[in-house]
């Protein structure tokens, strides 16, 4: 497309929609960044498309002035897969949350992973389910208690990230709702990724579990409880960067050293094995891990189905000759 | 009523010439029975003869050999009249071991030709069919006529010059059973030459043998001292209209029809499903078609077959998804989304044995309750049945211009006789369709979602990659005025009641019903839909030989009903509905016009058959008497 397109601002991006998050809510932060970051991608807004499942996250496409479909709970992925299919040329997001991508819609995600359809998925990940009245989620701690256990949840949580990397994810970073600069950074490098990019946004649900990321996003204590990652760089942490990750050679883990130990990890986003480990760390022993985790190139499914298509279709097919393809006979 | 059966009387081989004949090849999964049925069909096809075929497997891939639960058949009905089921009882009953014997010698009329391998019947496989003395020496089978022969021992002797060894040698046994039946009807054996040189064509000596072994079987027949009474039996040509023919199941003509919607709709088509029996096939056909405008995906499960289907309507092109009747109860929300979004989508219900796994390889039309009525919340669709093989080309057709004219899901209810059945079809003239093109909505100035065609009540269609028409839809209930979520109340009365009348006024879209046999009043009508329509057509034409005033009518529209329908069914004294269920049509019918309608039911996961329907016609007939 030579034609310039208009230059379009942040409000372009806002639907005439009155927004409906409780106050506070981080779903706010990550809609105002997002909206800002839209523009940038300086591409016609009408190929993008939104796509959600059900629950709070899932009310963002109403807030883009994009396409959008609000669609069932947990099929997101799958919808958008169709829309892909159907449209190669849009540009198409996948709006979900830790019950609505992982819980009722954990096959979808699997597939849409393992297949690399070219897509961004960003998961609002608040361990709760909110639009319900707060019930414990697949990403609740054990013991969390909620409407619906009163005595503590029993379930062992699962981590996204681990999960979409054993799924045969190709892009895989993890973010923080309020931290507007690194979430608009790493949604970019996801844009840029050509598959799916998966992207777990800690977010906090300031009504049923209010404060579960201080750790990682209270501005005094953050620098020890997390860790950026940059490509090439040591991975190193702590208010004066003095903190470093190593392996543990004996039992294959990750744990922290000081920062001028020479055997301090660098970032490597290709590793998929230290991606496994680094989007495994959590406290108290290790740090989160935010940032790029793994990134790798690999055929999208829709690339590849465009590419049979067009080898099949360059001689297109005729109705009157497939009616008399095979055994005919005429009868006089 | 009460389900009984008559026996038809037919011609059963006392003659040298028969006007039809009733033919079931039967032996283990493993035996190739269905191969040599559809080359019977092909043959039967080109010399002639109207036919109809009705494949009978197992839903074990490879059962242990020789076990009764393994046995795979393939009936063929052919004759020189319109011939519309696969028949009732057997003229002629070829079986490849004790197992195929004994699981269907019950269908074999008396003086039927029995031809048996009698190779097989060892000690071993009479054991495992249960049998405790060999029935080829009781005297069990005096009242048919045996034909005995060593089908194991001629194929080896016939194949030898290959050296295939004795396992691949004995896999031609089919062949040689097909060149002796090929003999006994006057079929000639040159089409089975050329698909099996196709078919092995990376294996010479492999097509080599099998034509060895069919014309071994043909030979035997020829040159045999043969016992009285089998000889070559003629079997008149059928009277049929002129043009080009072929042969094409119920599957392939759905595909076809999608294909020939897509292209009459001018728009792509999504085929998105998941591999369920018996619908997977609609599948294995459309992936080969993809030089249309017509893309395929396999989906990880039923839900997202039908949730990517929705994705490519809401994307502009044509969703269409696919399973049978369990796959379908998972796909019931996703159809419930496209309902409440108005985006069009086509899902076919290829219906087998039920509850719950049921009987996946048998037949049976016990969804149609669930089409109609199993989704959540007031959901009104089109729901439309193919009623033969062929037809199911042109209801796939209409199940298109439905969706894509009206923004709604629609139902095709198939089922799986239909699926698999095949029969000889005059090919239509492509031309000669009306194409009803699709038009996507592209203007910005004043765009809202809930634009709608005032005739149709079709919302736009408005398709992601058109500047200005930017919009969000979902399944909260939207405004019927803008389109934005409302939780309105007087807004959710007027959406419910629009898609109920946008769903109601396709009645006036639909042909009025006819009469396909019979008078438009009478004593008795006879009324079916989908997979009855052959036997119902058969019972009522003979029945109406004997005089009696009965009428045949096969709805297509299931739901809107034809508007004259009510009407047509007043018109008669009498309404019987058979179907493969325990009654859903028939209530269906009784609480839309409070007519007292009786239900013939059938839940065997087998097709109707001619003298169970023609014996309720008799019986209801006997009851309504002389002078009403």
């Amino acid at each position: 497309m030579n034609q310039a397109l208009p230059k379009l601002t942040v409000k372009d991006y806002a639907s005439d929609q009155e927004v409906r998050w409780c106050p506070g809510c981080g779903d706010y932060a990550i809609l105002k960044t997002i909206q800002k970051l839209m523009p940038t991608f300086d591409q016609p807004k009408e190929n993008q498309v939104f796509i959600s499942g059900i629950g709070c996250s899932s009310r963002f496409p109403y807030y883009m002035n994009t396409f959008g479909f609000h669609t069932i709970h947990g099929r997101a992925p799958a919808v958008a897969t169709g829309v892909k299919l159907a449209n190669p040329e849009l540009d198409v997001w996948v709006i979900t949350g830790d019950g609505d991508g992982f819980s009722i819609g954990g096959n979808h995600m699997l597939h849409v992973l393992r297949r690399n359809v070219d897509l961004q998925i960003l998961l609002f990940n608040n361990e709760i389910y909110g639009l319900t009245k707060g019930q414990y989620s697949p990403t609740s701690p054990p013991g969390t208690r909620s409407p619906s256990s009163p005595t503590g949840s029993i379930d062992f949580p699962l981590a996204p990230c681990v999960v979409a990397i054993g799924s045969g994810g190709t892009f895989i970073a993890r973010t923080i709702d309020t931290q507007a600069k690194h979430l608009g950074a790493v949604v970019t490098r996801g844009h840029e990724h050509r598959g799916t990019s998966f992207i777990e946004i800690l977010q906090n649900c300031p009504i049923y579990n209010d404060g579960i990321f201080n750790q990682v996003t209270d501005k005094k204590i953050a620098a020890d409880f997390k860790v950026e990652l940059v490509q090439g760089e040591p991975i190193v942490f702590g208010k004066e960067r003095e903190w470093g990750i190593r392996l543990n050679h004996d039992s294959l883990n990750l744990e922290v050293v000081d920062a001028t130990s020479d055997d301090v990890l660098i970032h490597d986003e290709t590793n998929k094995v230290l991606a496994t480990l680094l989007a495994t760390m959590k406290g108290p022993d290790l740090p989160v891990a935010v940032g790029v985790i793994y990134s790798e190139e690999k055929p999208s499914y829709v690339d590849d189905s465009q590419q049979q298509l067009i080898s099949i279709r360059k001689a297109k097919g005729s109705m009157t000759e497939l009616l008399h393809s095979g055994h005919t006979w005429e009868v006089e | 009523m009460e389900l009984a059966e008559e026996n038809l009387g037919e011609h059963h081989l006392d003659e040298k010439e028969v006007v039809d004949v009733v033919v079931r090849f039967a032996g283990d999964s493993g035996d190739g029975m269905q191969l040599t049925g559809n080359n019977f069909t092909e043959a039967t096809a080109l010399y002639g003869n109207d036919l109809s075929t009705f494949p009978d497997f197992p839903a074990e891939i490879r059962a242990p050999v020789g076990a009764t639960f393994g046995v795979s058949a393939f009936q063929i009905y052919f004759g020189a009249n319109d011939v519309t089921t696969a028949g009732d009882a057997l003229d002629v009953l070829v079986v490849m071991n004790p197992a195929a014997l004994i699981t269907n010698l019950d269908n074999l009329v008396d003086g039927g030709l029995l031809i048996v391998d009698s190779g097989a019947f060892t000690a071993k496989n009479l054991t495992k069919a249960k049998y405790q003395v060999n029935p080829l020496e009781d005297g069990s089978l005096d009242k048919f006529r045996v034909l005995e022969i060593d089908i194991t021992k001629q194929v080896l002797a016939a194949v030898a010059e290959f050296n295939l060894g004795h396992k691949t040698g004995v896999r031609s046994k089919n062949m040689w059973t097909l060149g002796l039946v090929l003999w006994l009807f006057d079929r000639d054996r040159a089409g089975t030459i050329e698909s099996l040189k196709t078919k092995f064509a990376s294996k010479p000596e492999i097509a080599s043998a099998n034509i060895a072994a069919l014309n071994a079987g043909h030979a035997y027949g020829e040159t045999a001292e043969l016992p009285a009474g089998i000889h070559v039996y003629k079997v008149p040509k059928a009277k049929v209209s002129p043009g080009t023919y072929r042969n094409i199941t119920g599957t392939n003509a759905l595909a076809w029809g999608l294909i020939a919607g897509s292209e009459l709709a001018n728009i792509e088509l999504l085929f998105a499903s998941y591999p369920i029996t018996p619908a997977s096939n609609l599948l294995h056909e459309l992936v080969h078609h993809r030089d249309f405008d017509i893309n395929t995906f396999q989906a990880e499960d039923e839900i997202a077959a039908v949730c990517a289907a929705i994705g490519a309507s809401f994307a502009g092109s044509l969703g269409v998804t696919s399973s049978a009747g369990p796959g379908i109860a998972l796909k019931s929300e996703g159809i419930a989304l496209a309902c409440a979004t108005e985006l069009p989508l086509v899902v076919v219900n290829t219906q087998r044995g039920g509850p719950s796994t049921g009987l996946p390889t048998k037949t049976e039309q016990s969804d149609l309750n669930m089409a109609l009525h199993g989704r959540h919340g007031d959901t009104p669709m089109p729901v439309i049945a193919s009623s033969t093989p062929t037809d199911c080309f042109e209801v796939a057709i209409e199940a298109v211009r439905l969706a894509t004219k009206y923004m709604t899901p629609v139902m095709l209810l198939s089922d799986g006789y239909l699926a698999n059945a095949a029969e000889p079809w005059k090919i239509p003239d492509f031309s000669e369709f009306e194409p009803f093109p699709v038009e996507h909505y592209t203007k910005s100035e004043d765009f809202k979602p809930s634009i709608r065609n005032e005739e149709t009540l079709a919302r736009v269609w408005a398709k992601p990659g058109t500047p200005g028409l930017e919009h969000r839809i979902g399944g909260i209930e939207r405004s019927f005025d803008t389109g934005d979520i409302s939780y309105d109340p007087a807004n959710h009365q007027k959406m419910t009641d629009l898609r109920q009348a946008k769903i109601a006024g396709i009645a006036n879209d639909i042909p009025l019903q006819e009469v396909c046999l019979g008078n438009k009043t009478g004593k008795l009508a006879v009324v079916g839909w989908g997979s009855t329509f052959g036997a119902i057509h058969q019972a009522v034409k003979r029945a109406r030989t004997e005089g009696l005033d009965v009428s045949h009518i096969q709805v297509r529209y299931l739901s809107p009903l034809p508007r004259n329908l009510e009407e047509l069914l007043k018109s008669f004294d009498s309404i019987l509905v058979p179907e493969m269920n325990t009654g859903q049509f028939v209530r269906l019918i009784r609480s839309e016009y409070l007519i007292d309608a009786e239900a013939l039911n059938k839940v065997a996961g087998q097709p109707f058959k001619i003298g169970e329907i023609l014996a309720a016609i008799h019986a209801k007939i006997a009851t309504l008497g002389s002078n009403s």
